[in-house]
């Protein structure tokens, strides 16, 4: 069935019959290339989904104050709560198990100088460890440090735009900016994935805020980053022990649900993952669908091409063709024909995510990407359905009656 | 060589029967060269179709070289048209796609041969049919004769124990009918079995025996004085 004779028969069918040749050769290498470039860009679509959703790490709570509605332990109803720099520290005591850092901010907004340029920008004082939950990347220069918040040191970290704002061209490290009538030192310049919101921050030490503002001890919200090993679940129970301590510790009624509020990321990870994963399920319907457009033409063109030679292999027929060889004639054809074409299809789609790169970020695509075993998959799938859809055909044609083949106009 | 006996064949056209075969019995030695004729519809190709198990009978016994021809596989039926016989078509059935070359040697390729031992056997019978330069020619750029000539060399070209001819001269001029039937009488000469279904009685003549099939019997079964086409050419 595989000698030399049989390939060098089925090379001659296919050289002679050019046009049949190029219309499965064709449809084949369209399906895959369809294939190849729709799920590619649906692998753009995510990364750029991924890429918006994940710029800030995803181990991370954040805890912000509210008004309590329930009266509670003799205190009415109604009543402020607000953290202060004990609540950090007797988190960082009460959950080492759990947590992997803990960093207080305190958010305000103030009118910024620097020589004859002046901008409102919203300013955190924080922890070093914000860096970490807002997944901050130092440009140069440096983030705050441990020193930074003990000795309440004037020095701050600008964002990127702020920088360009600000100082123009100018390197802004080692310039002294005015805030709210205090000179800040600026040690650092940072980019974030965040976007532009995100790189007009300022980060100072939690500490020397506190100072300026009459050094009170009082922080706006605690942002809780817990190890990423403990997983979904081990989140989940990690922000109700929280809760639950903090309740306690600020005598809110247990049923209270309004003295603070949690925004837990990990819990929003899950819906992204859920979308991300409608996203990819889109995606996979889409290429299913260019599949299986693709099986129904390669199996249109086999019933065409067997119709059209059932003259010629009643002639084979009569001249001693088997019923076998009849069907290997045309499914090696087909076979070598949809495995040549499939490859060059897939080739070709790989070569147009390739070259698409970044042109496309415009419309929600990043680095439209396929694995090459899916993409491999996908062409051996065709070329399998494509022969099974050959073979149905070739079998009534081999099974066909010479005579009546022969008849055949 | 060939034996058949009470062999019958009816057609299913709707809810008409049409019975083809009505029992034909006949006796065919090695080395003679019979016509069959008959007005169209007397059931001549049927029969030719039977012989060269292209098509079944519904009953009646069927001996080729002594072997029985009954219930055959596809498959073996395939085999033994390889080994047993050699056809020749009214509209030649040659393929289109391949040269002359090529469609000699296609059923010598069944016959697992390697290819140029192949080649060089079709060249043998193309040559032998006067055809020798046009061996790479498409079947498109050769006359009807010439193409009968080629599907003649194919037929040979496995060397079969019977040769059957339907209609060979069916779609030519007489001239070209002439040189076709002289073709025809040469490989009998060289000692071919051979069957040829014809209409015409000056072709059925050229023959050594005529078999007058009439509405699905044997009519008449004579030997006759065999005119050589070669007078005509």
């Amino acid at each position: 069935m595989f000698s030399r004779d049989t390939w060098n028969e089925i090379f001659e069918t296919i050289r002679k019959n050019k046009l049949r040749t190029f219309l499965s050769g064709f449809t084949v290498a369209l399906g895959i290339l369809i294939f190849v470039t729709l799920f590619g860009l649906g692998n753009g679509l995510l990364n750029t989904f991924n890429k918006f959703f994940n710029a800030d790490a995803t181990n991370v709570f954040y805890f912000f104050p509210g008004k309590t509605t329930m009266p509670y332990k003799g205190y009415k109803s109604n009543r402020k709560i607000e953290f202060d720099n004990s609540d950090i520290t007797d988190i960082e005591k009460g959950f080492p198990m759990f947590l992997e850092y803990v960093s207080p901010r305190i958010s305000r907004n103030n009118l910024v100088k620097y020589k004859s340029e002046s901008n409102n920008y919203t300013t955190h004082g924080v922890a070093p460890s914000n860096q970490l939950a807002e997944k901050t990347v130092i440009m140069k220069g440096r983030y705050l440090n441990m020193k930074d918040i003990q000795e309440k040191t004037k020095n701050v970290v600008i964002g990127r735009l702020v920088e360009q704002d600000l100082f123009g061209s100018m390197n802004a490290i080692g310039k002294y900016i005015d805030m709210a009538g205090s000179a800040f030192k600026v040690i650092g310049v940072f980019q974030d994935e965040g976007g532009d919101r995100e790189e007009r921050f300022i980060y100072m030490p939690y500490t020397t805020r506190q100072l300026l503002e009459k050094n009170t001890d009082k922080i706006n919200m605690i942002v809780v980053g817990f190890k990423p090993e403990i997983g979904y679940a081990g989140a989940m129970a990690f922000e109700s022990s929280l809760r639950k301590f903090l309740k306690q510790k600020k005598f809110i009624n247990p049923k209270d649900e309004s003295g603070f509020f949690v925004r837990n990321v990990a819990d929003q990870l899950q819906r992204n993952q859920q979308f991300a994963g409608i996203l990819q399920l889109i995606v996979a319907i889409v290429a299913i669908g260019t599949i299986i457009a693709g099986i129904i033409g390669i199996s249109n063109i086999m019933v065409f091409v067997v119709k059209e030679r059932t003259k010629e292999l009643g002639i084979r027929k009569a001249l001693g063709a088997t019923p076998a060889s009849v069907i290997s004639t045309i499914l090696l054809e087909s076979v070598f024909i949809t495995t040549i074409s499939g490859f060059i299809g897939m080739m070709i789609g790989i070569g147009v995510l390739a070259s698409t790169g970044k042109r496309l970020e415009d419309f929600f695509i990043t680095n439209p990407y396929i694995d090459l075993s899916t993409a491999v998959v996908a062409t051996l799938l065709l070329i399998l359905f494509g022969s099974i859809a050959g073979y149905i055909p070739a079998n009534r044609a081999a099974r066909i009656k010479p005579i009546v083949a022969l008849r055949d106009e | 060589m060939i034996e058949i006996k009470d062999l019958h064949k009816s057609y299913k056209m709707g809810s008409n029967v049409l019975h083809v075969l009505k029992g034909i019995n006949f006796k065919a030695e090695d080395g003679e060269l019979i016509a069959i004729m008959g007005s169209s519809g007397s059931g001549k190709s049927t029969l030719l179709n039977i012989l060269g198990m292209l098509d079944e009978a519904d009953s009646g016994e069927y001996t080729l070289d002594g072997v029985p021809i009954k219930n055959l596989s596809e498959t073996k039926a395939a085999k033994y048209r390889n080994k047993f016989l050699g056809f020749v078509f009214q509209s030649f059935n040659l393929i289109n796609y391949k040269s002359a070359l090529e469609n000699v040697a296609l059923p010598l390729y069944y016959q697992r041969m390697a290819r140029k031992e192949r080649h060089d056997k079709a060249m043998k019978y193309l040559e032998q049919v006067g055809l020798k330069e046009w061996a790479h020619h498409l079947p498109s750029e050769l006359s009807g004769g010439q193409k009968q000539r080629v599907a003649i060399a194919r037929a040979m070209a496995a060397e079969p124990k019977v040769l059957l001819a339907d209609e060979p001269t069916g779609a030519l001029d007489s001239t070209t009918s002439y040189e076709v039937m002289d073709l025809i009488q040469k490989i009998n000469d060289a000692g071919n079995t051979i069957l040829v279904v014809t209409h015409e009685a000056d072709i059925a003549h050229m023959c050594k025996r005529i078999i007058h099939l009439k509405d699905g019997i044997i009519e008449k079964d004579e030997k006759v004085k065999q005119v050589r086409a070669s007078a005509y050419v």
